[in-house]
């Protein structure tokens, strides 16, 4: 296909007349197939982190390490679906940033609620009394006013 | 603001779009980066409560039935099976986006049918999964006593398991866990599984739009892209829903 009849093409295919240029189509399928073929080792990757706590008793800073991995592993999937399927990484500036930039209000707000989540539980494990599992004193010798 | 607009004005067309895509597909955008606050809400609330509990349920214990497997123990099989499936589905989505800037109808026509065979698909082993975990039982010892229990929105059978205590069939017995786990994972995977029906139902109404010539005639094939972006989001949000319920 000639140059001169590729434009005539895209332009014949814009879905409206404000769109200065059109990113597709793709002469092939090469990099759809690539992009399932990197999704599907990072999934198989996440799962053998998964599974890896499970075969093994792992505890403390290593679990942690293991889920920091798979988090990692998840954003790189999001990234590629994002950019390659969705097309976000074909698009203009203006348009990318649009759409990311609102999206860094998540590190405050995973940060602000699971760090809340982490002080409640501190609290509950410093102020809150088990449940009495021994015998409690008879009533009247229990002093009034007072609850245990 | 007492600015006077004629009627009908086209906002739109006064030149070129400074996003260069066209008023829907931005409204698509718009409205996807709304929904990930929505997830993105849902799940930092379950990962709030979860944090704040001295113990919550390993997925591995969980999650480890397949389908006419009996009792056999298979952790995240049938999980992976579902995540494959959605990925997939994603595939035969670009492929029908592919097609469509090609404008081959017929070819727009099979990857869409492979789509909605993947939603509906993952939408079945999703039914499989809720019914399984509300209608199975599982000891656990309440009130001093064994019951037989399901994971529902309001008791979770999957708390740690009592020292040396065994039902009739010799099974271990657990305690409760903690009752946040069923309302939180029915909530956003049924959140989840409600888009993945959303997305076939639209699907569904682009096959036949496509099949009745709806895009030739419009001279392009847009549509398809837009449900392909909600599909492809659809995909993302499971990405982050596997993640958080069943990886870590």
């Amino acid at each position: 296909m000639s140059q001169h009849e590729h434009d005539h093409h895209t332009h014949a295919a814009a879905a409206s007349p404000e769109i200065t240029f059109e990113h597709e189509p793709a002469p092939n399928t090469k990099r759809i197939w690539k992009t399932f073929w990197i999704l599907l080792c990072l999934t198989i990757a996440e799962l053998a982190l998964g599974l890896s706590h499970y075969a093994f008793d792992l505890h403390g800073w290593i679990l942690l390490f293991l889920k920091g991995g798979m988090i990692i592993l998840s954003l790189a999937k999001a990234v590629y679906i994002v950019s390659i399927f969705m097309h976000l990484g074909d698009e203009i500036r203006n348009m990318r940033l649009t759409i990311l930039v609102p999206l860094l209000l998540f590190i405050w707000f995973i940060l602000a609620f699971l760090w809340d989540g982490v002080a409640w539980r501190d609290l509950r494990n410093r102020y809150d009394k088990a449940p009495p599992t021994e015998q409690v004193q008879p009533h009247g010798e229990q002093r009034p006013g007072h609850l245990n | 603001m007492s600015t006077h607009v004629p009627a009908g004005y086209k906002w739109w067309t006064g030149g070129k779009s400074p996003y260069n895509v066209s008023y829907g597909k931005l409204m698509m955008w718009i409205f996807l980066l709304s929904d990930t606050f929505t997830f993105g809400a849902l799940l930092i609330s379950y990962g709030t409560i979860r944090v704040s509990q001295n113990y919550w349920p390993d997925p591995n214990h969980v999650f480890n039935a397949f389908p006419l497997m009996g009792h056999a123990n298979l952790p995240l099989a049938f999980v992976s099976l579902m995540t494959f499936i959605l990925i997939m589905s994603s595939v035969t989505m670009v492929l029908a986006v592919h097609e469509g800037h090609k404008r081959n109808r017929a070819g727009v026509e099979k990857w869409l049918l492979w789509t909605i065979l993947g939603g509906s698909l993952f939408l079945s082993c999703q039914a499989w999964e809720w019914t399984h975990m509300i209608t199975g039982s599982h000891s656990v010892l309440i009130d001093g006593k064994i019951q037989e229990i399901g994971a529902t929105i309001t008791q979770n059978p999957y708390g740690p398991v009592v020292p040396g205590m065994l039902d009739s069939h010799g099974h271990a017995v657990t305690m409760p866990g903690p009752v946040g786990f069923g309302g939180f994972f029915f909530g956003i995977t049924g959140f989840h599984g409600f888009h993945v029906f959303s997305g076939v139902c639209l699907l569904v109404l682009a096959f036949f739009w496509t099949r009745g010539g709806r895009f030739d005639r419009l001279g392009h094939y847009e549509m398809i892209e837009k449900i392909g972006l909600y599909w492809h989001f659809v995909d993302l949000v499971w990405v982050f829903v596997f993640l958080c319920f069943y990886l870590i």
